[in-house]
């Protein structure tokens, strides 16, 4: 037996001696919380350049399960962490900001965080990211394998009129339909956001930045803090019985029921806003104005239907359909190819999210899935493939 | 007789000239939670090291290689509905299939219960 798909180590480790897990060797980073993934019986991965739990005791499908269910409690400390200044003091730095992605920012009022992505000059995804309004700063997370590259780019780009300060901070995501009770238990300030609104807190005489929004279609928070209360500030989750700590396995496993695009697999350079079916992030002022980079592509695509579009599959059997597997129409013709494939511990079926061609991306068309030389059958459906359960409104 | 043991981690028993084959607790240990299972069908002739069946996680996809060369007899179908049974009971009712071995020799490559527990050691 021998793994022949690995997804945290960008290998295949087919051939080898079984053993499945690229080994570890000291040039990969480590998190504030690496000693307490160890002590918590974490196997750990290479990922994205850090060593990071892909599971803990209760299996990916178990942590799975229980966001679901509870609270699972993630280390996202690999992420890129940024405070984005104005060069003028007096000044807001949102327009600035603003010329680089397609989302609405300038529109941000205090504390609210938008999902966006940096764009090139061709429509391409650099980078998805999330933006937050603090007075005339911004706060951005990042994707971890693209966190030097993003940060280059936007101090490169918005010289003169920006200062970039890259925060080395620890990240935590407490997710699930308990995190609220869990959460507001240490930080208090926690039950008053809304979703996808942040606010700073002290915690023990330090600032903590809590933003209520996430990465598994759940209700949950994600927490800066400084690196060295960050194994501390776990604990004290952790002793909550409703929280679990997660894996990179279920954290991808999550993300894919809820319909969210992992970067570098389902969006890169190479997929526009428009294609990657992100446009809902991309307010009408935005499309008015077309001031933001690749803007004439999105419109082109936009009024001339671009030539693919990303969707939501449901394959028929129990078979998986995994990243790279080629998608054909019922006349057997190349249609397009899946970006990120797995099965889903909540439907306990697989589901699948990919390219294809614009005119079979509407939901109910058949299509056939080549899974290891044979066709298997499949359609295109819409997503989330399970219902967000984000909070709506908060008096 | 008793079990024998691949490097990649499958076990073969041997009865007569029909060989059970299936994946070590090591094996289901490090796969997770399984959730399907794709098995050769009766009749398929299989050499040794070559692809025979696919087992999947949540995570990922492995491979199950034949352990000799032979013609498979019966697939464990049970597997198809409950696969979970690769992780609940690996060793016996989470076996994949059945096959007449053509040649019996290749089994002497194969490691025996202690060089096998030896070799998991050093994997560590």
């Amino acid at each position: 037996m021998a793994n022949s798909t690995t997804d945290f180590d960008g290998t295949n480790s087919k051939g080898t001696d079984g053993k499945g897990v690229t080994p570890i060797t000291p040039s990969y980073a480590r998190t504030p919380l690496y000693e307490m993934h160890l002590a918590l019986g974490a196997k750990m991965v290479p990922f994205a350049g850090y060593e990071m739990p892909v599971q803990y005791g209760l299996g990916v499908m178990g942590e799975h399960l229980h966001t679901r269910e509870k609270a699972g409690l993630f280390d996202v400390s690999h992420m890129g962490q940024a405070q984005l200044f104005p060069e003028n003091a007096d000044s807001d730095v949102a327009p600035v900001f603003e010329a680089l992605v397609p989302g609405g920012i300038i529109s941000l009022k205090e504390g609210g965080i938008r999902y966006t992505q940096l764009t090139n000059e061709a429509g391409g995804i650099l980078d998805d990211l999330m933006v937050t309004r603090f007075g005339n700063t911004l706060w951005l997370v990042v994707n971890a394998a693209c966190k030097n590259d993003d940060f280059a780019h936007i101090a490169q780009s918005l010289a003169g009129k920006a200062r970039l300060s890259v925060e080395n901070r620890a990240l935590l995501a407490l997710q699930g339909p308990q995190a609220e009770d869990v959460l507001k238990q240490h930080l208090p300030a926690a039950a008053d956001l809304a979703f996808m609104q942040a606010c700073h807190a002290d915690y023990q005489g330090e600032n903590v930045i809590i933003s209520r929004c996430g990465y598994t279609g759940e209700d949950g928070f994600e927490i800066s803090l400084p690196n060295d209360m960050a194994a501390r500030f776990a604990a004290h989750l952790l002793e909550n019985d409703a929280v679990e700590p997660i894996g990179l396995g279920a954290r991808d496993s999550l993300r894919l029921e809820a319909g969210l695009c992992l970067y570098g697999h389902d969006i890169d350079t190479n997929t526009t806003p428009v294609e990657a079916d992100l446009m809902w992030s991309v307010p009408r002022r935005r499309r008015e104005s077309l001031d933001f980079p690749g803007a004439h592509k999105v419109s082109q695509q936009l009024s001339q239907k671009p030539a693919r579009l990303r969707v939501g599959i449901r394959p028929e059997g129990r078979a998986p359909a995994r990243e790279g597997t080629e998608i054909h129409d019922m006349d057997n013709n190349p249609i397009g190819r899946i970006t990120s494939g797995g099965f889903a511990p909540t439907l306990q079926a697989p589901i699948a999210m990919g390219y294809v061609n614009a005119d079979h991306a509407a939901a109910g068309t058949q299509i056939q899935l080549i899974i290891r030389g044979k066709p298997m059958m499949a359609h295109i459906t819409s997503m989330p493939f399970v219902e967000h359960n984000y909070l709506r409104t908060k008096s | 007789m008793s079990k024998k043991f691949t490097k990649d981690h499958e076990w073969i028993s041997l009865e007569g000239d029909i060989a059970r084959i299936g994946i070590t607790d090591y094996a289901q240990e490090q796969l997770g939670d399984v959730v399907f299972v794709e098995l050769p069908e009766a009749g398929r002739e299989v050499a040794q090291g070559n692809d025979a069946a696919v087992v999947e996680s949540v995570k990922a996809a492995s491979e199950v290689y034949a352990p000799v060369s032979g013609e498979i007899i019966e697939p464990n179908v049970k597997l198809e509905e409950e696969p979970a049974l690769v992780n609940q009971d690996p060793a016996e009712g989470g076996w994949f299939f059945t096959m007449k071995v053509s040649n019996p020799d290749e089994l002497n490559d194969l490691m025996d219960e202690a060089a096998y527990a030896d070799y998991l050691k050093e994997l560590g």
